[in-house]
């Protein structure tokens, strides 16, 4: 340990690690816009700059390892007029559209002019002028309101593997642009909207459907259904300015019922179904010699991301739809019979934690006679807009529950929407269509925890069998090169295009401080434990809805409706 | 060319020819061979044409076919060889000649037209002596007479060449001409007899610094990277020669590259590295080339590769060429750019030393300062020493250009005087004009004024007055430059080539750029408004350029300010005039000249008046005409157009 004096303030600190950390754990704010957590720093926003004496100019505290004895001014004036002054610089060259941004009010370089004092014009010039990017049914890209931080730019390489996004020009000319110029839509992105997580700005934000959910519920003539993802009602009181973690599942569904929409459907029970068709299809793939080790299909980035990246794993892919298409394709097929309501005239929205979702929706294959399973998508930070914009106050609602018939859930459904919950919700069904028996203890630890990529050996029966689980398609990468280089000890996987699984999704408040995605994880893992169906088989509804309906697990029908097949992508094409 | 077999070597004996502990007959007989390459005496006239890139600019391709076609045509026996440059760019296309007895002798200006009158003058044994540059100094054979020697002509007689010493004189094309003259002797005097450690303190002792930019201790750095422990080490030449005006890195790698190759393997042995880079500028076809095929000489006689002399040194080098980017000249954005990345600064540390190309510890120094080395190790530190300041030692290679007669590359050691150097090497301002100012350091560097002509170069001493050693180049500029407009000049330079990474650098030097740009706007056409912003700007600028050098990440950006904040330490009521008077004193920028007629040498042509885009001229045919100043639009157009010099401007 050493010692190094801050603001006249000995501070103790461990030698090499940087100034920044330091400061932080300390109380010491100083402002950044380009740091980001557990990533090499750039020192590109030159923001965190302090005075080191000895050195000749200010040093960015994110790049600078502490030594021994080091004496610092975090906010001397020389400190703080250099941060106004790149402030007023970026100022100098934005959109001066607050009032029609989307991030009007959560905005860091809005927020930093105002702790900053910036309250004028000081360099006046000409400004970038841009298309805005909407090609991508996912992600809108605004290069003017772009301040090159490059988070974005290296959660897309570093944390995602994709790099679908650079630098490109030089000078003031530079931009955050895709290969060629061309729209986000033909490039490699996987739609997972981490960037938009990570971006200070206004620069990229989601391709809303909020005027389309508008249009729907006006119209007389469309029956309008919304279904709400096991993520969101974990995350959505975020918005609402609570703590992370807090359920408002109950207000949740009490609000969706006051925005108008029909009925009221919980895709954790679509979850339920999922595990029913792909913990039957692992064992078919087990015992007949199918394709090993099987992927799990239902986050929508890592499907695109193997069919760009990975073709020659598609055949490992479940060919399950994800919940959110099963659920779309049985409430335009068997509700729809049921209610006796022309699938035409029904409408089916989403709440998902979710931008690529977006994209997922608009897939061709997944629906029935051009009619998709599913026709709007909103992640939670549309929903919480579309919730303010109706004047609902979360705080005071009361609490209902969803509808029949695909409205009751297990905890198992439930935990999908945290890395490792699907895997563990097959594991309890698969045990038991293994067995017989349901797991003594449900819990399925080595999957639980927020490492990239967690792996566990299961017997069931006499069968063992190898788990992986991954979160972040970098760390996707690294387990599928290890598959090519001839690994094949593993018979399961389980994929999360985003860290941390759903709870941490591109759709979710704009945040990826690890302690507040821990809080969102261990709600619903409270929520499973305080179940008392926590196995999907054991899902009445889905149960009835086989007898009823689908007959059973992978059967024909359930073919035709809840499964699909994959194609290799071309990227620019 | 020669093959080893031609001189009796082999790859067994090189390493004890060079270390000279080859004895008997044999090394006499090599000597004898050897030495013949060096033309203390020819046997036949020889032809020797500078087809550098300058010389080839200049016209020096048609004289070579010329001399050609001349020699085919009389049936004469002549041997031709192309060389580099030889600095004095001002006199390209040059021509040497030397006859079998007689002291080489340099022709200047020699294009096509003339070959047939430079060969049937010389092929007869008689100079044109308005042809004539200079002659060669020689012991034993036979001067010219009428003409200068070149340690008398005003170009060299003040130079110590020592990095340009084979520029113009060897054949780039021949490694044996290298070896002839004492080439590859210091790289086999290391790896034999040094340990990397020696070689290390030798150079750091002898103070020599990097030659392009910061001014760093090439041995101290040395040191740093030989420190670490690292299964992998790189040795890098920076040759992304970036600096508007600056091309000694081209000229050596032209006209000299084994003495550059020499250099970066001693760096790379110094080390510990077994594999080097030279990132090189694509723009330079003709180094590249030269480069490639010397790097292949070397490699085929054992001088690269593996067991290099059978020393176990192992050393492979490879060319990168780099896209233009003036930012990869920064060593870390040049990493970057070698790894196939975009070419970004980083921050450091880590310096390369510790984590350099793919992540391995690295060197990197640039040509001259490589090119230094060989010399250096062969001749030992006090050598190299004895010459320079205090904190600067050795000699440093300036590109002199602009407003100056003697354009080229001049060597001079370290302390020398500006003046000596543009007036004495340079030869002084053309047109009879008045020197106003010498840019030095490229973009990042700055301006010095008449009265700091008598300041002794050397890093210091460039620093305090607030410009740069940088690459050296040297822009002399005469009374009928703007200074306002020159800052403008670098800093629209700058700000194209930021890399776009940190904020202050991308936004502020566009911003400097922008209030430059306001500064010598005219009053025409301008709101109430626009004034306030041009005011509110300037008052700026100081502040701007403050943070801008306290804050950005790399070099470039660092001293990306100079430009103004050096043109406004020394040229302030230029400024002065630009802002409050809007009046360009130096008469260049156009928006701020005022346009006259002067009634008593107007003839009443017309011509002004008709070619007058703006109808502001009135006037009568045959009786003068005036200009309507509030119509003017300051095009210069009458200015251009008037035959009798009635038009001024101020």
């Amino acid at each position: 340990m050493i010692t190094i004096e801050v603001n006249g303030k000995k501070l103790v600190a461990k030698p090499g690690e940087m100034l920044l950390s330091v400061l932080r754990r300390n109380g010491i704010q100083v402002p950044t816009l380009c740091n980001l957590e557990g990533l090499s720093p750039t020192g590109a926003c030159r923001l965190c700059v302090v005075e080191v004496e000895g050195q000749r100019g200010l040093v960015p505290s994110c790049a600078f390892p502490v030594s021994d004895g080091m004496k610092i001014k975090t906010h001397s004036p020389r400190a703080v007029m250099a941060r106004k002054t790149i402030i007023e610089l970026l100022l100098a060259n934005h959109p001066d559209d607050c009032n029609y941004c989307v991030r009007n009010g959560t905005c860091e370089l809005q927020n930093m002019a105002h702790e900053l004092g910036v309250r004028e014009r000081k360099f006046v010039g000409a400004k970038n002028k841009y298309f805005i990017d909407k090609s991508s049914p996912s992600i809108v890209r605004d290069p003017a309101k772009c301040i090159l931080c490059g988070k974005c730019v290296r959660t897309c390489e570093e944390v995602q593997g994709v790099s679908a996004i650079d630098f490109v020009n030089r000078g003031s000319r530079s931009i955050v642009g895709t290969a060629f110029g061309k729209g986000l839509n033909v490039s490699s992105c996987i739609n997972c909207g981490q960037c938009i997580l990570v971006c200070p700005t206004g620069a990229l934000t989601e391709q809303s459907h909020i005027p389309m959910v508008l249009d729907a519920l006006k119209d007389p003539n469309k029956f309008v259904v919304i279904q709400h993802a096991p993520a969101v009602s974990v995350t959505l009181a975020e918005e609402f300015d609570m703590k992370p973690g807090v359920d408002i599942n109950g207000v949740l569904v009490t609000a969706l019922r006051m925005l108008g929409f029909d009925r009221v459907f919980d895709t954790s029970f679509s979850a339920d179904l999922t595990i029913m068709e792909e913990a039957t299809e692992l064992v078919h793939r087990i015992t007949t010699g199918g394709k090993l080790p099987m992927f799990t299909s239902c986050s929508p980035g890592w499907i695109k991301f193997v069919e760009t990246f990975y073709p020659d794993f598609m055949d490992n892919l479940s060919t399950c739809k994800s919940p959110q298409e099963m659920m779309g394709a049985i409430i335009k097929s068997y509700f729809s019979q049921r209610e006796n309501i022309d699938p035409d005239k029904i409408f089916v929205v989403s709440v998902m934690p979710c931008t690529a979702k977006k994209f997922e929706a608009g897939r061709p294959e997944l629906g029935t006679n051009g009619i998709p399973d599913v026709d709007a998508v909103l992640t939670t930070r549309e929903l919480a807009q579309l919730i303010k914009m109706f004047g609902l106050d979360i705080n005071s609602l009361p609490t209902d529950t969803a509808d029949t018939p695909f409205g009751r859930r297990s905890g198992a459904g439930k935990i999908f929407g945290a890395t490792g919950g699907v895997m563990e919700a097959a594991i309890r069904t698969a045990y038991y269509l293994i067995t017989g028996e349901d797991l003594e203890e449900l819990k399925v630890q080595p999957v639980r925890g927020m490492k990239g990529i967690k792996e566990a050996r299961i017997k069931i029966g006499d069968l063992e069998l190898g788990v992986a689980v991954v979160s972040g398609l970098g760390n996707a990468r690294e387990l599928l090169e290890q598959l090519r280089r001839g690994r094949n000890d593993l018979q399961f996987i389980e994929v999360m295009t985003c860290p941390n699984g759903c709870v941490g999704g591109g759709g979710q408040p704009i945040c990826t401080d690890p302690v507040r995605v821990k809080a969102r994880i261990q709600s619903l893992y409270n929520i499973d434990k305080g179940e008392l169906i926590r196995t999907s088989h054991a899902n009445k509804s889905v149960k009835r809805l086989y007898d009823e309906f689908l007959g059973e697990p992978n059967s024909h029908k359930a073919h035709e409706l809840l499964h699909t097949h994959y194609h290799k992508r071309d990227v620019l094409k | 060319m020669q093959t080893a077999t031609d001189f009796a070597l082999t790859k067994e004996n090189l390493g004890a020819y060079l270390t000279g502990s080859l004895s008997g007959d044999s090394a006499k007989g090599i000597e004898a061979m050897l030495s013949k390459l060096k033309r203390e005496d020819v046997s036949k006239p020889t032809i020797y044409v500078g087809t550098g890139t300058c010389g080839l600019g200049a016209g020096a391709g048609k004289t070579l076919e010329a001399i050609k076609v001349y020699l085919a045509e009389k049936n004469v026996d002549a041997d031709i060889i192309q060389v580099g440059c030889i600095g004095l760019c001002a006199e390209e296309p040059m021509v040497d000649f030397q006859l079998p007895g007689r002291t080489r002798i340099s022709f200047r200006k020699i294009t096509e037209d003339k070959v047939p009158k430079l060969m049937d003058a010389m092929l007869a044994g008689n100079v044109p002596e308005d042809l004539a540059c200079f002659q060669f100094r020689s012991k034993t054979l036979k001067g010219w007479n009428n003409v200068k020697y070149m340690d008398e002509h005003p170009f060299f007689a003040s130079q110590t060449r020592w990095v340009l010493a084979g520029c113009g004189i060897v054949d780039p094309t021949n490694i044996w001409e290298y070896i002839a003259s004492d080439g590859y002797k210091a790289f086999a005097k290391a790896i034999y007899d040094k340990t990397r450690q020696e070689v290390c303190d030798m150079v750091e002792k002898s103070g020599l610094r990097g030659r392009g930019g910061g001014g760093f201790n090439t041995g101290t750095k040395w040191k740093l990277a030989l420190q670490q422990e690292a299964d992998q080490k790189y040795m890098i030449c920076n040759a992304d020669e970036g600096d508007p005006g600056a091309f000694m890195d081209r000229a050596v790698i032209e006209g000299d590259p084994h003495r550059m190759i020499e250099g970066l393997a001693i760096a790379a042995y110094a080390i510990g590295a077994s594999k080097a880079y030279v990132y090189l500028r694509a723009e330079y076809p003709l180094a590249i080339k030269h480069l490639q095929q010397a790097l292949k000489q070397a490699k085929e006689i054992g001088l690269l590769g593996e067991n290099i002399l059978d020393s176990g040194f192992d050393l492979e080098i490879k060319i990168k060429m780099g896209a233009g980017a003036f930012v990869c000249g920064e060593e870390t954005a040049l990493i970057h750019s070698i790894e196939g990345k975009r070419g970004m600064p980083r921050p450091r540390p880590p310096y390369p030393s510790v984590k350099g190309l793919f992540g391995k510890p690295t060197a990197i120094n640039n040509v001259e300062t490589l090119a230094n080395v060989p010399t250096l190790v062969r001749n030992g530190e006090g050598w190299f020493s004895s010459i320079g300041t205090a904190t600067s030692k050795g000699t440093k290679v300036f590109a002199l250009s602009g407003n100056v007669n003697n354009t080229g590359l001049v060597e001079v050691a370290m302390g020398t005087n500006l003046r000596k150097i543009i007036f004495e090497i340079g030869g002084g301002i053309p047109k009879g004009r008045q020197f106003k100012s010498v840019q030095i350091g490229g973009p990042s560097g700055g301006c010095m004024p008449t009265p700091l002509l008598d300041t002794e170069i050397d890093y210091e001493s460039l620093k305090s007055a607030g410009a740069m050693m940088g690459s050296g180049g040297m822009v002399v500029m005469d009374d009928a430059t703007c200074m306002v407009d020159v800052a403008k000049y670098f800093m629209d330079f700058i700000q194209r080539e930021s890399c776009g990474k940190c904020i202050p650098c991308r936004e502020g030097t566009r911003r400097m750029l922008e209030i430059l740009t306001m500064i010598t706007k005219g009053r025409k056409g301008e709101h109430g408004a626009d004034a306030l912003e041009r005011f509110q700007g300037i008052t700026q600028l100081e502040r701007l350029a403050e943070v801008i050098k306290d804050t950005s990440l790399c070099g470039l950006g660092n001293t990306s300010p100079n430009p103004i904040l050096s043109t406004l330490r020394w040229f302030k009521p230029e400024y002065e005039a630009h802002i409050y008077e809007r009046r360009c004193p130096a008469g260049v920028c156009p928006e701020l000249l005022v346009y006259s007629i002067d009634a008593d040498k107007c003839t009443g042509c017309t011509l002004c008046a008709k070619n007058c885009p703006a109808a502001s001229i009135m006037g009568a045919p045959k009786s003068p005409h005036y200009i309507i100043t509030d119509k003017c639009i300051s095009c210069g157009t009458c200015f251009t157009v008037c035959r009798f010099g009635a038009v001024s401007k101020s």
